[in-house]
């Protein structure tokens, strides 16, 4: 569909001075613009909390170590936290949401361009703010820079009290601000996708990716505004005498738990939904199948989103709650395993009968899968109150949550990468270099979380700068550390294949992949209007009908 | 270390679950305990009802991965694309009710089990009242140490718990009510009970009934602060004749040898008495741990380190050094200060 027309303008504006194009970077409205700043802005900032966890790695080596103070490491592990879920895996979703929905939906753009752009720069402002700590704030016992607090900060540590300076207002105020851009980015997703969809695509014939990522909106909105109101709580205690959880004025720690859970659990979600998206575009593409399912999938997805804000409390099974409602949540937190079990039966259906191409996004597709059925089944440990009360705060949790986050949702997040990498440059990146990162990050994460999981049974608790030698733990710890220098290698390899490929990789051409989804039908990458003519959809897979016009899917959905 | 099965305090399943389940747990022997912090070598039955209950999750769990774990592997080996492949697009299937109502019935069968077993233990170890020869136990969270008081017999120690062994036939468990003086902690024994977190301003209670003597370990499970990770967790678990001259002994006030020592003069005109109590003298804070017995103790610091005149010494003249961010201030003594005030606490039996 590339014509001289569409070609044009680009020309002109690849001879233009460098200021001018950084220029119109900062102030683009584009859709796929802001995809790549939100892709940029969050590989940056996965640099940084990678670096953290190599430094917290380092000092858990072997018992006793004194490679950083008490004081560092606090701060190392609320900062990498804070920073993976709010600066990392947030914004890169977003911005594969963003560039992605308007083109799958045969649209121009999102709904609110300026609102988008807003979005990002709050999100971005609050990555800044948090990293600004660094300048002078002071932490626990006016001690130090960067927030410590944990990244659940729990009340009262984040009371004026314990937490002098102003670390944790550093920490409150990021959160706040990048919560603004949240919601303004939900709010245009939803609006995007409900309002946005080109002739002949209706719900029921939007690509999953669009369905799932309209449940995460939802789940953005529902979940990032009591977040958003506890950090202004917070704030009214820290500044204007409030009491909402200042334990020894009378108020609750148990509240701020309440007010994050409510937040925290859907957010795992808001996590995941993405990854269940970029899963459930990659594996019917590289498995020559539709996805099995699809009415099943969206039900599924809607169902997920649902129960997911009725489970937040098995976060909090060790605070006394009562046995009914540690009963509750642990009935609640069961039943969502049985729409994620759908959603795993339905891709294995998925590539059960195809004919599966083993190129880098499907290698990590499929990884994706043993690892979020492995994380599965941990929650599902981790959902049975006495077993929590054991593992819950150990290390088995963190090995748990690191799975489904390291473990499947980087995972698919890495295959999105390799699978829209031709489509945003037009250029196809090295298959051999991403095989080696393939492979470099599975071993490096199975040697780390896989291990981890066994200091938690031995009753190892999370966030100690240094534990006492004797306790069986030593191993361990050592084999998890080691791990991490697979990993970093393999996020080097990554980081370099990007580059290496924006410069000197191959011209990818519209449809690598011989795709079925709108995105593969303009030029890659695409023109600022995405479409010469807004495209009609008589299918869920639009270009199968052109492929195969003897036989289009319109006539069996 | 063996269990006895035939108690009313025990879930009467678990042990034949023990039995089925064994191997499905590697480290799952409670007569080798493999790390003195396994959860998987219970010696109370919080912790032996959980086990049971573990191992029955870990089987079915196991079972669900290797079922999975085998489609799956079968699919990307057998619908791998082969080298000679023809270049057509294999049969286009869209779905199947059929197939869809079982992955969804089945598992909603498999978590109504686990429910069901997990509802029971919550009851067996939440629903538990105390009876009335159980010994009660107020512990106190504190950046960064414990306090225990026992009320009904009047004994205040910090950092080191002393509980009588319970017979499971004739049970003396030990009710343990846990308050917090400043921050968020978690009491966290993995042998004898689930951890149970101490919250400022939400009392909250948790019960042991350990059937072995000996030392158990455990530490803070809970972020607390700077020094979280040296909150260490120490149960001396005593027969009951040892556990009532424990008793007798902590209920004496200090009787240090002379009338007042020069450390003695040293304690009580400088900053120490603000925060420690030493009964029967005028030191009576209560902002660090009771010292009346110090010398009773193994360790110091919350277990951070062993209790020698060395450590003691080092811990005055600058507790950084043995746990940096602990409360505690350097006190800024001579040497001579540091030797007598160390001789006074070495009275302190």
């Amino acid at each position: 569909m590339s014509t001289d027309a569409i070609a044009l303008p680009e020309a002109e504006l690849a001879t233009r001075p460098m200021v001018a194009r950084l220029h119109e970077w900062v102030t683009t409205v584009d859709h796929k613009r802001l995809g790549i700043l939100y892709i940029i802005y969050a590989l940056v900032f996965l640099l940084i909390a990678g670096i953290e966890a190599t430094v917290i790695r380092i000092q858990l080596i072997r018992p006793h170590n004194d490679f950083v103070s008490p004081q560092v490491f606090n701060r190392l592990f609320t900062m990498h936290g804070t920073t993976m879920i709010f600066f990392v895996t947030m914004p890169v979703l977003f911005g594969f949401a963003n560039y992605l929905i308007p083109l799958m939906i045969g649209a121009r753009d999102m709904a609110f361009p300026r609102l988008n752009a807003f979005s990002f720069w709050m999100t971005a402002f609050g990555g800044f703010l948090l990293y600004f700590s660094l300048l002078g704030a002071n932490g626990l016992y006016g001690a130090g820079n960067a927030p410590d607090v944990g990244w659940f900060a729990y009340a009262p540590l984040t009371s004026r009290t314990f937490s002098v300076g102003h670390s944790t207002d550093f920490w409150t105020l990021a959160l706040l601000v990048s919560g603004f851009g949240s919601i303004g980015t939900a709010i245009n997703i939803i609006a995007t996708v409900l309002c946005m969809r080109c002739p002949g695509m209706t719900l029921a014939k939007m690509p999953l990716f669009a369905w799932l990522n309209l449940v995460m909106a939802g789940l953005v909105i529902l979940a990032v505004s009591p977040l958003t109101a506890a950090q202004i709580m917070l704030l009214v205690d820290r500044y204007l005498g409030g009491h909402f959880f200042d334990t020894q004025a009378g108020g609750s720690a148990v509240i701020w738990m309440h007010f994050f859970w409510v937040f925290g659990h859907p957010e795992v979600y808001v996590l995941v939904l993405p990854a269940f998206a970029f899963a459930s575009e990659i594996i019917p593409v590289f498995s020559r199948k539709p996805i099995f399912g699809y009415s099943v999938m969206v039900g599924a997805t809607v169902a997920i989103g649902f129960i997911s804000m009725s489970v937040w409390a098995h976060h909090m099974f060790t605070v006394g709650m009562s046995s009914a409602a540690n009963t509750f949540f642990v009935i609640s937190t069961m039943t969502i395993a049985v729409p994620t079990g759908i959603k795993i039966f339905n891709w294995l259906a998925t590539m059960w009968g195809g004919k599966i191409e083993f190129k880098t996004p499907m290698l990590f597709c499929i990884a994706f899968l043993f690892q979020f059925l492995a994380a599965g089944l941990t929650g599902v440990m981790l959902s049975v109150a006495p077993f929590n009360w054991h593992l819950g705060n150990s290390y088995f949790v963190v090995a748990h949550f690191h799975y489904m986050l390291a473990g499947a949702i980087f995972f698919a997040l890495f295959g999105a990468f390799y699978y829209w990498f031709p489509k945003m440059l037009g250029k196809m990146y090295s298959e051999t270099l991403g095989k080696l990162h393939f492979w470099l990050f599975l071993i490096g994460f199975h040697l780390t979380f896989d291990f981890m999981h066994i200091p938690g049974l031995l009753g190892m608790p999370r966030r100690i700068y240094t534990y006492e030698p004797g306790r069986g733990w030593d191993t361990w710890n050592l084999i998890v550390t080691i791990g991490v220098f697979f990993q970093a290698a393999g996020i080097l390899v990554f980081l370099g294949n990007l580059l290496w490929s924006y410069f000197r990789g191959k011209a990818a051409g519209s449809d690598p992949w011989d795709a079925w989804t709108l995105e593969w039908s303009t030029n890659s990458p695409p023109p600022a209007y995405n479409f010469y003519t807004i495209p009609t959809v008589q299918s869920r897979r639009p270009l199968w009908d052109l492929k195969h016009a003897d036989d289009p899917d319109w006539k069996y959905e | 270390m063996r269990s006895h099965g035939s108690n009313n305090w025990c879930v009467p399943g678990s042990q034949i679950l023990v039995c089925v389940c064994c191997s499905a747990a590697a480290f799952a022997d409670p007569t080798s305990p493999f790390s003195p912090t396994n959860i998987f070598a219970p010696a109370s039955t919080p912790a032996k009802s959980i086990f049971g209950l573990s191992l029955f999750v870990l089987a079915v769990t196991g079972a669900i991965f290797l079922v999975v774990f085998t489609l799956l592997l079968y699919s990307i080996v057998k619908f791998r694309k082969r080298k000679n492949d023809d270049g057509r697009e294999p049969p286009q299937v869209y779905g199947s009710n059929q197939v869809e109502l079982a992955w969804t019935i089945i598992p909603i069968l498999i978590i109504v089990a686990l429910f069901m077993a997990t509802a029971r233990v919550i009851a067996i170890v939440q629903k538990a009242s105390a009876p009335s020869n159980a010994i009660a136990v107020t512990a106190i969270g504190h950046q960064f140490w414990w306090e225990y008081r026992y009320p009904s017999l009047g004994v205040v120690t910090a950092n080191e718990l002393h509980v009588p062994v319970s017979d499971p036939v004739h049970p003396t468990p030990t009710f343990i009510k846990l308050l917090s003086a400043d921050t968020d902690h978690s009491f966290w024994v993995p042998r004898l009970a689930g951890k149970t977190d101490l919250i400022p301003n939400h009392p909250n209670s948790m019960w042991i009934d350990p059937h072995e003597t000996g030392l158990y370990l455990g530490q803070c499970a809970q972020y607390c602060g700077t020094q979280h990770a040296k909150m260490l967790l120490r149960v001396y678990v005593q027969s009951r004749d040892e556990f009532d001259r424990w008793i007798q002994q902590q209920r004496q006030p200090a009787f240090p040898s002379n009338a007042v020592s020069p450390g003695q003069r040293i304690f009580e005109t400088t900053a120490c008495i603000n925060c420690h109590t030493v009964s029967g003298t005028v030191a009576n804070g209560r902002f660090g741990p009771d010292l009346t017995h110090l010398m009773s103790r193994d360790t110091i610091a919350a277990g951070a380190a062993k209790n020698t005149p060395e450590n003691l010494r080092q811990w005055i003249l600058n507790p950084d050094a043995i746990k940096p961010g602990s409360l505690m201030p350097a006190m800024e003594l001579t040497e001579q200060e540091l030797d007598a005030l160390t001789a006074y606490l070495e009275t302190l039996r």
